[in-house]
């Protein structure tokens, strides 16, 4: 190696300036072009952008099923679909909403805002990225394909046993349910590791842990909640699946094994999953009330601490899902007591919020509307969590359209409200266009009416002696006009989604080109173009407050890193010290790989239990691929 | 014999059809159901006042036009904040409490009557212990109960997990195979209520329905004492063709009629089959014209449903029909 190579190669950012420093920085983190580039990918960015897109293709998917089970739903004795279809209709909803939607949505907003909102140039293990993104399409391909060819599932999204072991669901319908759990929560749990790694190590000089955005604080709980809860659900399909090809007995009574054991397994994941969707739209909300309040977030140390609690709480709660299954009665009202404990974190939330509004003065532009349309919904949906969580109170309404209201309002309200209000917030910033406020409101207005004229009846139907994933009632029960009224607002709901999209589609093609910090908001990810460059930045910002970006003076920024090759600094863990300069991967095919061959594992697992020998020898040499050694010089 | 049969019928079609509440936990007939619904009401009120105060005070910050000084602001913000989440605290023990006093209420009954209630996909087998003085009886798809007695009742399943839920008179509990779950109810006056399967149960779990009769002590008795009995043997000419028929087809390898050899337990004891008033899992009222239709094809009423379709000639089939009337 000439002198001269060797100075090129160790170039720093402090020798170049404007123009140069940004085209050379911007070709030594791009995507190189065509296809095999965009399937080798490890941009951040890219694959967070992918991973929001077909998260909300399973929105529509999963929303197209709702409006069908409404139309079945709208009158008595309807006879639009037959059970067969119902059960996997309905089953096929809660698995997309869930699985395909709601968890890998949050995750993705994470893949794409965290790197950004701490100051660095790209996700911790960006191959692991890129792996994680091609596991989750497979497994949402895998299901639907499924379903398309007649072997979707149809046991509900919980697949109870023993309706779904061997002896009363045989055929692949169940195994397909299973191996998308292990597919979407491989995904997950990837996700989850590199969120919190990059939380905790890549954030930028100064961000000390009291000035971590709300939003990054969200995804780090999160993160760990799936860290914790996902390995039960693993293990229960597993064994599920075990059950069905290999004939162990794990839930089957009559060869000793436990019905209800499933039930435990599958809620010590259940209900930290509703917190995996929840949390990270509070880290939205936090985000966009500080934004469009024009100040610091009040109470910031109480947000962070509800936060955490509500972390350790949501893993005490399961057994309010199971009050009816003849539990003992004192330990039952030891979750009653849990499950109310949740509200107090939850309260305190909810209060800081408004005492920020309050303090500040509220710009209301659409992300904000959605945030009160959070408020409004969300907080009924919290009032009738208090009452599921009462033992006797549940022994009426649990399994009935009483608690489909319930959790519609937590999720939809919960979620889904304050992801549209990010979107609409983020969207400048990832598409570089402003979406069209006129349609948003629209698509707000719309959305708020026809969700409740869609949900609320349902709380009274479930009094009124609904049961849940029923295909259909008979005219004397009483319960056509509250399901057509129903399934009037769910029609209306769905018209929302089209307004939404037709506002980001046009949008996307001519609206205005978005600057850097259109809301005048505080945090790092808006200190970059729209959208940002591949290099996320040009040098590091360093942070010297909660609020980095409301200052007088130009953000001061840290030097030394290289321009010739893909460089970060990883800095300490509740400081934000700097440490050292660390290679970050460069763009690769093998997680694409890696994924193909565990992908053929999973679906191979289903049919014959070899797969599970030659499926892990066909992933030992895809791993051998991607780790083989190219002697670059890591570790500066 | 016919006109009264009518006449009860006409009955029976008029409380089916104006009974919207036999199934509804917002109008309760038993003291457990009323101790519930009391209990939503108290939640509901004190939570829909939270909400609404809640949503004052995100109008009032929304709405609010202030231009005074920010620290003295933050000051009050916080007390506020504080005093709300001590409040909330507080509501939350306190409906612990109240939740876990609702839930003791509910237990403390004696000398109960004992009755099994197993689970099938798509129907209900009921079996009656022998008492001392009454023999053990099995029925299906028809719970009869004494007014004002407690009743244990004793859930199990035989194959997957359901759930037994008459929202009128208590809340559910689920049949889980493996386990017998208990569930203590008492109605104070006689009626007609009905329980639903409320836990998913696979194709048919919308249509696996209960009558629950509730009946004065007196008339409980007679009914049991009629249910001890052996099936009516044919008496007509078109009866004992009907019950040809039902051998001869092979109904017995799946129903029992007591006092004949057929002795299957795959599907509901048909003995005293024409003393209920629904069909199928109260699907249909048990008039004559709905039993034919379900007996000539199970699946156009319940798809799914593990009765076969058995082709029959219409003789055959109102001769079986006819058999199955007369088994009172």
């Amino acid at each position: 190696m000439s002198l001269s190579e060797f100075e090129e190669r160790d170039l720093r950012d402090e020798d170049v300036e404007g123009e140069a420093l940004t085209s050379r920085l911007a070709s030594v983190w791009s995507t190189p072009q065509g296809l095999w580039g965009a399937l080798s990918s490890v941009d951040h960015k890219i694959v967070g952008r992918r991973y929001i897109i077909t998260a909300f293709v399973f929105l529509c998917l999963g929303g197209l099923l709702a409006v069908l089970i409404r139309l079945q739903l709208s009158r008595a004795e309807a006879r639009i679909i037959g059970p067969e279809a119902y059960n996997q209709i309905f089953t096929m909803h809660g698995t997309t909403m869930m699985f395909l939607f709601a968890v890998p949505v949050m995750e993705a907003f994470a893949v794409y805002l965290v790197p950004l909102m701490v100051g660095t140039r790209n996700i911790a293990f960006p191959r692991l990225n890129a792996f994680s993104y091609w596991i989750y399409l497979a497994g949402g391909a895998f299901l639907w394909i499924a379903f398309v060819m007649n072997v979707g599932p149809d046991v509900g999204w919980f697949a109870y046993v023993p309706l779904s072991g061997p002896q009363f669901t045989p055929g692949k319908r169940s195994d397909v349910w299973a191996q998308t759990i292990t597919f979407t929560e491989v995904a997950a749990l990837a996700v989850a590791v590199e969120i919190i790694v990059t939380a905790f190590k890549q954030r930028a000089p100064g961000m000390t842990l009291d000035r971590i955005p709300l939003f990054v604080w969200s995804m780090l709980v999160m993160s760990f909640l799936v860290l914790f809860s996902m390995p039960a659900v693993v293990t229960a399909s597993t064994m599920l699946i075990m059950d069905r090809l290999i004939g162990t007995h794990f839930f089957d009574p009559t060869g000793g094994g436990d019905a209800v054991l499933w039930q435990h397994l599958f809620w010590i994941f259940g209900h930290p999953e509703v917190y995996i969707i929840f949390l990270p739209a509070t880290g939205m909300v936090s985000a966009i009330i500080e934004t469009f309040s024009g100040r610091p977030m009040f109470g910031y140390l109480a947000l962070v601490l509800s936060l955490i609690a509500v972390g350790f709480l949501s893993f005490g709660l399961w057994v309010h899902h199971m009050f009816t299954t003849g539990l003992p009665q004192l330990g039952a009202s030891f979750f009653t007591a849990s499950s109310m404990l949740i509200a107090i974190p939850n309260g305190v939330q909810i209060f800081c919020w408004i005492g920020t509004l309050w303090l500040g003065r509220p710009r209301l532009s659409a992300p904000l509307l959605f945030v009160l349309g959070f408020f409004f919904i969300f907080v009924i949906g919290g009032m009738t969590g208090v009452m599921v969580a009462s033992v006797p109170i549940d022994t009426q309404v649990h399994d009935t359209y009483f608690v489909v209201a319930h959790f519609h309002y937590v999720l939809i309200g919960g979620a889904v409200f304050p992801l549209l209000g990010g979107i609409y917030y983020w969207a400048p910033k990832i598409l570089g266009v402003m979406l069209n406020e006129r349609l948003a409101r629209w698509h707000f207005w719309t959305a708020f009416v026809g969700f409740n004229v869609a949900f609320f009846p349902m709380h009274i139907l479930g009094l009124m002696g609904m049961p849940r994933r029923i295909y259909t009632y008979q005219p004397e029960l009483g319960w056509d006009g509250l399901n057509q009224l129903s399934s009037l607002g769910a029609l209306l709901f769905f018209a929302s989604f089209l307004i939404f999209l037709w506002n980001v589609a046009m949008s996307w093609r001519r609206g205005a080109p978005a600057p850097a910090n259109p809301w005048n908001a505080s945090t790092l990810e808006w200190a970059t173009d729209s959208p940002p460059p591949p290099q996320n930045f040009d040098r590091i910002p360093i942070v010297d407050r909660q609020t980095p970006l409301w200052r007088e003076d130009p953000l001061p920024v840290v030097t030394g890193l290289a321009v010739s090759y893909r460089e970060l600094v990883v800095t300490s863990l509740s400081e934000a010290a700097p440490q050292l300069r660390e290679r970050s991967p460069d763009s690769s095919i093998w997680p694409l790989i890696a994924a193909i061959a565990v992908t053929i594992t999973f679906v191979g697992s289903i049919f014959t239990p070899w797969a599970v020998v030659w499926g892990g020898a066909l992933v030992a040499i895809t791993m051998i691929g991607w780790f083989w050694p190219k002697h670059v010089s890591e570790d500066k | 014999m016919r006109a009264p049969r009518n006449v009860f019928l006409a009955a029976l079609s008029g409380s089916l059809s104006g009974c919207s509440d036999r199934q509804s936990a917002l109008s309760p007939h038993a003291v457990d159901a009323q101790h519930l619904l009391s209990l939503i009401w108290v939640f509901v009120v004190l939570l829909g006042a939270i909400w609404l105060i809640v949503m004052i005070a995100l109008a009032f910050a929304m709405l609010q036009h202030r231009d005074d000084n920010r620290k003295s602001n933050e000051g009050v913000a916080s007390t506020v904040v504080s005093i709300c989440a001590g409040l909330t605290g507080l509501i939350v023990i306190g409906l612990t409490f109240v939740s876990f006093a609702g839930q003791r209420e509910m237990q403390r009954r004696d000398a109960p009557l004992l009755v099994r209630i197993i689970g099938h996909q798509w129907w209900w087998e009921l079996r009656y212990a022998d008492d001392g003085q009454n023999p053990a009886i099995i029925t299906a798809n028809e719970l009869r109960l004494p007014a004002g007695r407690d009743v244990v009742l004793n859930l199990e399943s035989a194959d997957v997990i359901h759930s037994f839920w008459a929202p009128s008179l208590a809340g559910k509990k689920d049949m889980i195979p493996g386990r017998v779950n208990e569930l203590k109810i008492r109605a104070p006056q006689a009626g007609v209520y009905r329980a639903q399967c409320a836990e998913f149960c696979g194709l048919q779990h919308a249509h696996m329905g209960l009558d629950v009769v509730v009946e004065t002590p007196d008339r409980f008795e007679a009914w049991r004492i009629g249910q001890a009995a052996s099936g009516r043997a044919a008496q007509t000419e078109e009866q004992r063709f009907g019950q040809d028929v039902f051998f001869t087809r092979a109904c017995f390898a799946c129903h029992a009629i007591r006092g004949t050899r057929a002795e299957g337990f795959v599907g509901p004891d048909l003995t005293h089959f024409a003393s209920r008033m629904t069909l199928a899992a109260a699907v249909l009222p048990r008039t004559r014209g709905a039993t034919a239709g379900w007996i000539a094809d199970p699946q156009q009423l319940k798809p799914g449903s593990h009765m076969p379709l058995l082709p029959l000639s219409p003789r055959e089939l109102n001769a079986l029909v006819a058999y199955l009337e007369s088994l009172e």
